[in-house]
């Protein structure tokens, strides 16, 4: 049974890739409104975790359960609803590139309204307008920069007004000003417009800026899930190797690297 | 001596049983598209999810009009070629007038069809699993998803419907490339007039000629369709994924285009 004041809960999430056990019976509770960020190394199940959170894979066991509905369990249809509830903005944007902006801001609004296509074009406009893309939407995906690209992703992802926002890896390849901009963009988000963000990064200072919880991955395991302050002051070694960027404590000796090389 | 683990004939054994499995595998993902691609044609307008009539349009021109010139150069070319062919076998018995006849079956119930499929599937086909590979690797089809836009719908069923029309029309007009390829020849080769040609042609053929052309077309362009899109679906690791699949899906289409062609004709000739 979700939290009555949760928008995501994960309970005893199993899943696998092929013979391959990737997530080890992950459980986490998301409340409304908050900015939660998913960190870990690579490898860590971050993206894999994300993969199920957006419905996109069916776990071996446990479920997820988004605004109280559990997506492993509902029909097509619940899932074809709850989706308009959902915006996701990919890591590298995933525009569909035969489509301009606004063509692509508008995607969305011609699936699931019956919108006529000045509403539609005002409301495209509007969502680009909130992430500094005002006067762009006639360009094609492969005009525009990186960041701008992100951007006009994230302008999809809102112009529903989902209540579930989720972001791939936002700051990978972006310089520190343009990674700083998307910050107060999922943080506008947040107090704007009431959304419950995920947000799946490796990016230390982004993370420490806007969430309100963090929890940590690694090896498949939630390693913590807490306050930015009290993820800081972990004593747990791999969260703390994680944070200063050093490798884990698992010192190799001279003849065992020898033999892995080697395969012997 | 090679242990039973090793043994050639083992190892051959387990590689035909892992490639027939794999090729069941694929014919029931190929049937699972279709079914899909049908359900959406069929009862998307119901449940107020339709297939894109202006995407069926797009495609309709970029597979099928935009194709007219090459599918005419070829066909004509093929026509011109089996004059050639048969006025010169034919000249041995002192029969080159029956190059009509010839000519006007092979064309419409073989040459036509056949070469428009194979066309098709190198251009039609390879251009289907490139978009969608590409899409795949650029999550483009996950950001379908998660905005509740079922890729099936919205790439699959407009090109496969889009495909099943413009198929069998341009296979019609091939038909007529390739007759006139054949008659432009003759008229030159032995004098014989273009209304002569066309009045023989049609005592020749019959309309039972022309729809077994056209019958197949329709079976081809099941083929090109769902062997591209299940190649670009299944795309994994990049641009070099996007180029295997590509390649695979053209190699496929035309080797089933082939065998299908061969099983129909066979069938359909008894």
């Amino acid at each position: 049974m979700a939290n009555t004041n949760s928008a995501i809960e994960v309970i005893d999430l199993v899943t696998h890739y092929g013979p391959r056990e990737i997530l080890h019976g992950i459980n986490l509770t998301i409340n409304e409104g908050e900015i939660m960020i998913i960190m870990g190394g690579s490898g860590s199940g971050k993206s894999t975790l994300l993969r199920y959170l957006l419905g996109l894979g069916i776990p071996t066991s446990g479920s997820i359960n988004l605004l109280g509905k559990d997506i492993t369990k509902i029909s097509n249809t619940e899932m074809h609803q709850l989706r308009q509830n959902m915006g996701v903005a990919f890591q590298g944007g995933a525009l569909l590139s035969s489509m301009s902006i606004g063509e692509n801001v508008q995607l969305p609004l011609r699936e699931h309204t019956r919108l006529d296509e000045k509403t539609m074009e005002i409301m495209a406009r509007m969502k680009l307008e909130v992430v500094n893309l005002g006067g762009f939407e006639k360009l094609m995906p492969a005009e525009l920069s990186g960041g701008m690209i992100k951007r006009a992703a994230v302008a999809r992802a809102i112009v529903m007004d989902p209540k579930l926002m989720f972001f791939d890896e936002p700051s990978a390849g972006l310089d520190p000003v343009v990674s700083a901009e998307l910050d107060e963009l999922i943080l506008n988000l947040r107090d704007a417009m009431k959304m419950t963000i995920v947000v799946v990064t490796h990016e230390l200072e982004s993370a420490f800026k806007i969430a309100d919880r963090i929890t940590v991955l690694d090896q498949g395991n939630i390693l913590m899930t807490d306050t930015v302050e009290n993820i800081k002051n972990s004593d747990n070694e791999r969260i703390q190797s994680l944070l200063n960027r050093r490798p884990s404590n698992d010192e190799v000796q001279a003849d065992e690297y020898l033999n892995r090389l080697t395969g012997m | 001596m090679p242990d039973s683990a090793t043994h050639p004939v083992i190892n051959s054994l387990e590689l035909v049983g892992r490639s027939t499995v794999k090729l069941i595998e694929e014919a029931g993902y190929y049937s699972a598209l279709l079914v899909e691609s049908i359900f959406w044609i069929l009862a998307g307008p119901f449940i107020k999810r339709p297939v894109r009539i202006s995407s069926i349009f797009s495609q309709m021109m970029t597979m099928g009009i935009a194709a007219c010139p090459i599918v005419f150069v070829l066909s004509f070319s093929i026509g011109v070629m089996l004059a050639i062919q048969m006025i010169y076998n034919l000249k041995t018995f002192g029969a080159e007038s029956q190059v009509v006849v010839g000519v006007a079956l092979s064309v419409t119930r073989e040459f036509g069809p056949l070469i428009t499929g194979i066309l098709i599937a190198g251009r039609t086909g390879s251009s289907l699993a490139a978009k969608i590979g590409t899409m795949q690797v650029n999550q483009e089809i996950d950001a379908l998803r998660v905005m509740g836009i079922n890729p099936v719908r919205y790439l699959v069923s407009p090109a496969l419907f889009a495909m099943m029309i413009m198929l069998p029309v341009l296979t019609f007009f091939s038909d007529l490339a390739g007759l006139l390829g054949g008659a432009v020849y003759t008229s030159i080769e032995i004098g014989l007039s273009f209304d002569a040609y066309i009045d023989r042609t049609l005592l020749a053929l019959s309309a039972a000629d022309v729809m077994q052309g056209i019958f197949k077309s329709f079976l081809f362009a099941l083929i090109i369709t769902l062997v591209g899109v299940s190649n670009g679906f299944s795309v994994t690791g990049g641009a070099e994924g996007v180029g295997k699949a590509t390649t695979r899906s053209v190699v496929l289409s035309i080797s089933y285009i082939v065998i299908a062609d061969m099983i129909f004709t066979y069938f359909l000739n008894l």
